[in-house]
């Protein structure tokens, strides 16, 4: 037998990214976290173990062969490393950026039980980045098999059902509502955590596999989902998402100064307001803005409205620390840059000056409780103790519904009480024969990766479906 | 990219256009509206279908120039080019026999009433239309409104032509009998019709025209309050009862950003300067 030469000792600690100073960063709208050099990417590609049974790919929702692009990347073979991922992923810039990875493949690291785990999300980003420094581009597809699908929702959920659908030989049109494609990815999710251009890349990436791609078609009023599948088209994917804004439904709401994290963010992201006038959508931020929720989204407004220069931004939550669902390391970037936490605060009513524009928001102090049905100790009101918070600015962040304009225009189409599309949870088809439904429109507000695997799963059923069509005829 | 057919002026500062926008004009209804985007760096702004010619593909808007994208629409010339159109945005226009209707128009919003009382025509109702204005020159689609309507009044807030202001109203509401009242213009139009017929119990609609982004229900800034409930103007509406908005809270609203829009406006002239000729 031959005796074990020992390893050089592997470092429990991963690499650290380089990130923007809180300083610096909280005063522009470019991205926080700078990602990996070459060096540090091998480093950290060094670290993984290469397990035989790698129970990082269990966490990844949309399995990718992790230990086989970290070893493409440990041998600088970095285009191989980025095919083998985009064999799995098609927007592996956007996923390496904001999955919420330590819930997901780095939980299963095993790397972790010893110290920190392999930092998959920025090796997967690393990869993705180079690519596209380097330009290296897919050549376009010609669709093959004359069939044709179209995709209603150019979010995470249909971009990568029309890409695994074109590269199955599908002519794919995407029909999106509004005129850029990328869903949140592009609306929601501000410039500093996702640079607009890497998700205008990833959807040029999509393009160039033969998709074809229509905005502003608003698919219920332009056209129905019945004319469609009259038309021409052999099946449907619906991926319309969660974007409608959930408000609190309380007294003064509607005063001026208070907005949806939707609206806030549409205005800032999509729009572009934080160039305003260079661009034409206005934005009023005033010097004191309170959050209400303690989300991703309310991480992206708080940060948002920092950076557009008001002086004293605060989170405020019902619950405490423990149970924000925020990303930890969105908190901590939004702790470093200077965001207050106002928690176990409950607002009940807002109060507006003689103008109509907000000025107060009152409020009670909550204790925790008895843990609820999601598992969450309850925050319970503490009697008379209602206090005020001056602000000029509110923003709403307490949650998103479907979309309801293709439920309300479809006749047939199930629905359950919250408004998401009824699915078969294996094939992810509807009711309506032909038409499939994934991402935020069926499971309410998740995750880019989650919506991103329903689209890939939708995909091979809507292929599974036309096959079993072609050859019963 | 949708090419402008044709354009005209109607008023001053109030002008039509006509545009290429086929799949829009084979589904436009009255009462509908659509969200243009004039550039790279526009806003996204919402205007009321006013014509649609499903055989041409053409549809047409009128707009009022009020601030900076209005302005620098009303500089486009024939054959240029408007980036992004999206449509039809709202729940149509309810048309159907009612039975005596009276139209109330006020403004740039006469232009999208004239096509609802066609159909409101066709589907065999009596027509009394009221237009009006500020003064007699900004007056529109006087004639095609007259042609098509039984009864036709005009008023002026300041008498230069027909009634002065709106207080003659009342006889007529009070005299005639309306199975319905649409109105269309101005908010404080809106509102003083309905509080006139809220008297009679007469069913009033009205087309609310809060600030807008998407127009399709996301962004939650064009919600308004109607019979004590918020609703989004944009996916509810933009029809409403008028008996049941709280106009004043829609004034507010409207007027959110107005520092910024003059902003804009301003820049926007100092540095363009107004409409100068494209290279
Ligand atoms: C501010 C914010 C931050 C977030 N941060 C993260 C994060 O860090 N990590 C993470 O994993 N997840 C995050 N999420 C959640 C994630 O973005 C969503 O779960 C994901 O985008 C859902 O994808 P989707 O394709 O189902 O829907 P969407 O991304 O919502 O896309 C749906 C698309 O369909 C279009 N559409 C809707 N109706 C129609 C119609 N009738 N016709 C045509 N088109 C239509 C919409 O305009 C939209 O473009 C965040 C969400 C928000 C709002
Ligand atoms: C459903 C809907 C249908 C509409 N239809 C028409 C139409 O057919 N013709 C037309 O001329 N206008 C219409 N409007 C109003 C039109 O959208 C605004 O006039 C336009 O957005 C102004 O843009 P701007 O940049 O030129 O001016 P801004 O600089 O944005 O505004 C200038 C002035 O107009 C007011 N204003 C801004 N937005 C609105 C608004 N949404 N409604 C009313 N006042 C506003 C501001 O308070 C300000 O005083 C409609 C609005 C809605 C919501
Ligand atoms: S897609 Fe997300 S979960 Fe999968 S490997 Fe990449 S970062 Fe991890
Ligand atoms: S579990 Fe961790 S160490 Fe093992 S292959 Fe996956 S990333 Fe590498
Ligand atoms: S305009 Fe955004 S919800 Fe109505």
């Amino acid at each position: 037998m031959k005796k074990l030469r020992s390893k050089p000792k592997i470092k429990k600690e991963s690499i650290s990214m380089p990130k923007q100073k809180p300083e610096v960063r909280k005063k522009n709208f470019k991205e926080v976290a700078l990602g990996y050099t070459e060096g540090q990417a091998i480093a950290e590609a060094e670290r993984c173990l290469q397990c035989p049974k790698p129970q990082c790919v269990e966490g990844c929702p949309v399995e990718i062969d992790i230990p086989a692009f970290i070893r493409l990347l440990l041998e600088r073979k970095f285009d191989e490393a980025i095919e083998k991922i985009k064999e799995k992923n098609s927007l592996p810039a956007i996923c390496g950026r904001v999955c919420p990875q330590e819930e997901q493949c780095q939980q299963h690291c095993v790397m972790g039980k010893a110290g920190d785990p392999i930092n998959i999300g920025r090796l997967e980003r690393f990869a993705a980045d180079y690519e596209m420094k380097r330009k290296a581009g897919t050549h376009s597809k010609q669709a093959t098999n004359g069939k044709k699908i179209a995709v209603i929702g150019g979010g995470p959920a249909g971009l990568t059902a029309a890409a695994d659908l074109a590269k199955l030989g599908y002519k794919v049109v995407i029909f999106e509502a509004l005129h850029k494609l990328g869903g949140v990815l592009v609306y929601g999710i501000p410039e500093f955590r996702l640079p607009k251009k890497i998700v205008a890349a990833e959807v040029d990436y999509v393009k160039k596999l033969g998709v074809d791609v229509k905005p502003n078609a608003l698919i219920g009023r332009l056209f129905t989902i019945p004319e469609l599948l009259n038309n021409g088209f052999d099946a449907v994917f619906i991926g319309t998402g969660a974007g409608l804004p959930r408000f609190l439904r309380l007294p003064g709401e509607n005063f001026g100064g208070i907005y949806s994290a939707n609206e806030f963010l549409i205005r800032v992201n999509l729009m572009k307001s934080y160039a305003f006038p260079s661009y034409d959508t206005p934005i009023r931020i005033g010097n004191e803005v309170a959050v209400i929720g303690a989300g991703n989204v309310a991480m992206d407004s708080a940060r948002s409205a920092l950076r557009l220069g008001a002086e004293k931004v605060s989170i405020v939550y019902r619950r405490s620390k423990e149970e924000m669902p925020a990303r930890a390391e969105e908190i901590e970037n939004a702790e470093e840059e200077g965001i207050i936490f106002r928690l176990l605060t409950n607002p009940t009513r807002f109060l507006g000056d003689e103008k109509g524009w907000v000025k107060q928001m009152e409020c009670l102090q909550m204790q925790l409780g008895e843990p609820d049905e999601s598992g969450r100790r309850r925050p319970i009101p503490i009697k008379n103790s209602e206090f005020f918070i001056d602000i000029d600015t509110a923003i709403i962040a307490v949650g998103r519904t479907p979309n309801p304009i293709i439920q309300r225009t479809t006749r047939g189409l199930e629905t359950t009480k919250w408004g998401t599309i009824v699915v078969n949870e294996i094939s992810m088809e509807t009711g309506l024969k032909g038409v499939y439904a994934g991402g935020d429109i069926v499971t309410g507000e998740a995750t880019v990766i989650s919506a991103m695997g329903a689209g890939k799963r939708a995909a091979r059923a809507i292929h599974e479906y036309l096959h079993r069509k072609i050859r019963a005829c | 990219m949708h090419k402008i057919i044709a354009t005209k002026e109607l008023a001053p500062k109030i002008k039509l256009f006509q545009v290429h926008a086929p799949n829009i004009a084979a589904k436009a209804k009255p009462g509908q509206f659509i969200i243009l985007i004039l550039d790279e760096k526009g806003e996204r702004i919402p205007l009321t279908i006013a014509g649609f010619d499903d055989k041409k593909g053409t549809l047409s808007f009128a707009f009022n120039e009020v601030g900076k994208t209005t302005k620098q629409l009303g500089c486009y010339k024939e054959g240029d080019n408007i980036s992004s159109i999206v449509g039809p945005l709202g729940n149509p226009s309810e048309i159907r026999k009612f039975g005596h209707v009276l139209c109330v128009g006020g403004g740039v919003m006469i232009a999208p009433l004239c096509l609802q009382i066609r159909a409101l025509r066709e589907a065999g109702n009596k027509i009394t239309a009221v237009l009006g204005a500020r003064k007699e020159d900004l007056l529109i689609f006087e004639q095609e409104v007259k042609r098509i309507s039984n009864e036709f009044y005009v008023a002026t807030d300041d008498g230069s032509k027909g009634f002065e202001g709106l207080d003659f109203l009342k006889t007529l509401v009070r005299t005639k009998k309306f199975q319905r009242v649409v109105v269309m213009g101005p908010v404080v139009t809106m509102k003083a019709v309905s509080e006139i017929t809220k008297q009679y119990n007469i069913p009033t609609i009205v087309t609310l025209t809060p600030i807008m982004v998407d127009g399709m229900g996301m962004c939650g800034v064009c919600r308004v309050t109607v019979a004590n409930e918020t609703r989004f103007a944009c996916i509810d509406g933009p029809e409403f009862e008028g008996h049941q908005v709280d106009f004043e809270e829609l004034v507010n609203r409207q007027r959110m950003f107005l520092p910024e829009e003059r902003t804009s406006s301003l820049l926007w002239e100092h540095l363009e300067g107004a409409c100068h000729e494209k290279a």
